[in-house]
């Protein structure tokens, strides 16, 4: 094209420098728009009125728990919640910036360390007001996992789950195999079930599902070691290379020839999968298995046992039992409003209306009405009401990025080519120092 | 006209329009490029957890040195940067290449295999991450049921074995890799002066004599630009791996520099300096990398 050609063309339209003129002032436009926002987030949710919920149910089933919850907290309250629902792992991931910044009123978390972390570093606020009120609801246990380091109460439980190993009675009626107690037993049904063409143990920790080894890795612990031990190696206290932390991986090599093969690149749903068709065995896994079953026949046909006795003097005696709930940020806008929330998400009245949309789960609340759980929920709750001592979960119980950026990747790496296992946990211990100081 | 007078030619308004029209931009360039990346070279001599700025402590090196002498990651993480780039320039660029030169020979349904081959590119490395996924399930997966179709009872667990993954992420990385670079230098062979092929066919100049003696030197500025692609795709590599590694970091077999990073850096309990310490050594790497050979070639062409 000739300079001739191109001026007629350019005349009738917009000069070039008010094309680029208004571009730039678009330009600027995009720059300021966060800066804008971020005011009018903060003004308009002062409202009186109003609570703002942060949720990390992002999926059908809790969602329109969460849902139901809130809408039976407006009738009751006249208290408007507005809820803002964040994907679980997108949540669980920024959360230490979005607390810092300008969070919900009210927001999930985990019990546990991961609880008491916050807690320590003050991005929360404590609730001991709240728990004045629903405190005859709880047990000592559940009240003992509430609480911070200060003893001060920073969380309000929603429901629990308990892990276990999972099975098909019907299965097991057909082979004729029995529920083992003890870990001999626990072995030698694997290797019979082997022989049986079954995979003896589903499993599936690929993408990102490693964190369902943990369940097997914690059980295994506090069979062999207790709660106590446990819990210090969990929290960083122990050197890894102790002698006991070991003996895990030990017993773990065991049971590895009976996992089903290829797990590290297999969904924990697909593992689960394969159990209710009956290909494997035996599942160690959490009561979330249930949200996988779609058929009322299976359900009714799957059962769990406790994880089996390895060490008599620690027999069956804790259960691991992961607990979701509430927290107060640092600095909610509507306090008042807030702390009523959590009243009523404490209140027995909350958990019932919450367990109706999402049956996987049991209260955490005592006074709860228990006559609509099934089978395997009222044998869930007996389970966690026996246990001497109640775990979350080794990614609740530890430092979470210890444990997804060291523990995790060692134990996977491991259980690939499960030899005596004292090189990944001298890779294990040597990053400890860097996440439990102080 | 002299070249003296010619900026007083522009007006007060066009002085403001064009420091105004320069300025800001830089500007934000400063601020949200410059800024933090110098800050994450200070961070990177501090621990910080992420949680108020009291909570930073100045360590000196200390972040270095860690990585360097004790963090099992960190050395696997380099050598498949390493491994990534070796792949990527070796296999899927000269095939992306060799795929132009074919094709811009006029042949039947060229603008078919055109399509065809570029259209991985138009997905995002995070998509055709979805997409191997499904072909390396190890149950329901494309690749297992046709090994099993074929008689094998091997179960390969492309995606958990440390030893195999990282291949089975390249060979993805890779189907999209060539597309890209079979793009680029497609439309570099197009505005290839056609005489010059016929006059190397006159000097009797076979078809591979001609693609080396002619062509690719005729084409130095879009293998500048595909050498630059290459490295950086290399390098910031990071969407693909972590799709295929679940979205929740690094895994065995598959540590990547960028991964490391937002290991640290991302999470509940962040290691802001720790991460911002790797950050700084990829980096540098990838300064080094990418001036080394910018100088080069442009010192080459100025004289």
């Amino acid at each position: 094209m000739t300079q001739q050609s191109r001026t007629p063309l350019a005349a009738p339209g917009p000069g070039r420098r008010q094309v680029v003129g208004r571009l730039f002032g678009l330009g600027a436009a995009a720059l300021a728009a966060p800066v804008l926002t971020a005011c009018g987030g903060a003004t308009a949710a002062s409202d009186p009125k109003t609570v703002t919920f942060g949720s990390n149910g992002a999926d059908a089933t809790p969602k329109a728990a969460y849902a139901a919850v809130t809408e039976a907290f407006t009738a009751q309250s006249g208290l408007k919640v507005k809820t803002n629902t964040v994907d679980h792992d997108t949540f669980q991931k920024s959360i230490t910036s979005y607390l810092q910044g300008t969070p919900d009123d009210v927001f999930t978390w985990f019990a546990g360390y991961r609880m008491q972390y916050f807690a320590k570093k003050g991005l929360c606020s404590p609730v001991d007001d709240v728990w004045e009120k629903i405190g005859d609801g709880f047990s000592e246990a559940t009240k003992q996992l509430s609480r911070g380091a200060d003893g001060t109460y920073y969380f309000v439980p929603l429901y629990t789950y308990p892990w276990a190993v999972f099975y098909r009675k019907s299965l097991f009626r057909e082979r004729g195999y029995e529920v083992p107690r003890t870990w001999d037993q626990f072995v030698a049904l694997a290797k019979r079930m082997k022989k049986d063409g079954l995979f003896p143990i589903a499993s599936g920790y690929g993408g990102g599902d490693t964190w369902s080894v943990l369940g097997a890795f914690d059980y295994l612990n506090l069979r062999a070691n207790g709660y106590d031990f446990h819990t210090s190696l969990m929290r960083g206290q122990v050197s890894f290379t102790d002698r006991r932390a070991a003996r895990v991986l030990d017993l773990w090599r065991e049971l590895t020839p009976y996992y089903q093969p290829s797990g590290g690149g297999r969904s924990w749903q697909d593992a689960a999968q394969t159990l209710l068709d009956k290909k494997s065995g035996m599942a160690v896994i959490g009561l979330f298995l249930g949200q996988q079953i779609t058929d009322d026949a299976v359900r009714a046909d799957i059962d769990f046992f406790p994880f089996p006795e390895v060490d008599p003097a620690h027999g069956q005696d804790t259960v691991e039992a992961p607990t979701d709930g509430f927290m107060l940020s640092r600095r909610p806008k509507n306090e008042e409003g807030a702390k009523k929330f959590l009243e009523f998400l404490g209140s027995a009245r909350a958990e019932e209306t919450y367990m109706r949309a999402d049956p996987s789960n049991l209260a955490a609340n005592e006074q709860a009405g228990t006559g609509s759980y099934n089978a395997l929920q009222k044998k869930s709750a007996q389970l966690i009401e026996s246990a001497r001592h109640i775990s979350q979960f080794a990614d609740r119980d530890s430092d979470p990025g210890f444990v997804s950026t060291v523990l995790l990747p060692g134990l996977t790496e491991w259980l690939s080519h499960p030899d005596d296992g004292s090189a990944t946990l001298k890779k294990i211990e040597s990053q400890r120092s860097r996440f439990f100081t102080a | 006209m002299s070249a003296a007078s010619s900026p007083s030619r522009l007006g007060r308004g066009d002085r403001l329009f064009l420091a105004a029209v320069i300025g800001l931009p830089l500007l934000a360039l400063l601020v949200f490029v410059w800024l933090p990346a110098l800050a994450s070279i200070v961070l990177s001599f501090t621990t910080w957890d992420g949680i108020g700025l009291s909570g930073i402590h100045v360590t000196g090196i200390d972040n270095y040195r860690q990585i360097f002498t004790n963090y099992p990651p960190f050395w696997p993480a380099v050598w498949h940067n390493v491994l990534w780039l070796l792949f990527t320039a070796l296999l899927p660029t000269p095939f992306g290449v060799f795929l132009a030169y074919q094709l811009d020979r006029k042949i039947r349904f060229t603008r078919v295999y055109q399509t065809a081959i570029f259209l991985p590119m138009v997905l995002s490395l995070a998509v055709v991450g979805f997409i191997w996924e499904i072909i390396y399930n190890p149950d329901t997966g494309l690749l297992n049921s046709l090994l099993s179709a074929a008689g094998s009872a091997h179960h390969i667990d492309w995606l958990g074995n440390p030893h195999l993954n990282l291949w089975a992420v390249l060979v993805a990385s890779g189907w999209r890799h060539t597309g890209y670079i079979m793009i680029l230098y497609l439309a570099g062979l197009r505005s290839f002066d056609p005489a010059l092929k016929e006059a190397a066919a006159l000097d009797g100049a076979g078809g591979r004599q001609t693609f080396f003696r002619i062509v690719l030197p005729a084409l130095k500025p879009v293998n500048i630009i595909i050498v630059v692609v290459t490295v950086m795709e290399s390098l910031r590599a990071f969407d693909i791996v972590y799709v295929l590694g679940g979205g929740t970091g690094s895994k065995p077999g598959m540590e990547l520099l960028s991964l490391l990073i937002t290991d640290n850096i991302i999470g509940e309990s962040g290691h802001i300096g720790y991460g911002s310490a790797l950050a700084v050594v990829l980096l540098l790497v990838s300064l080094a990398a990418i001036g080394t050979f910018l100088v080069q070639t442009f010192r080459k062409e100025d004289s």
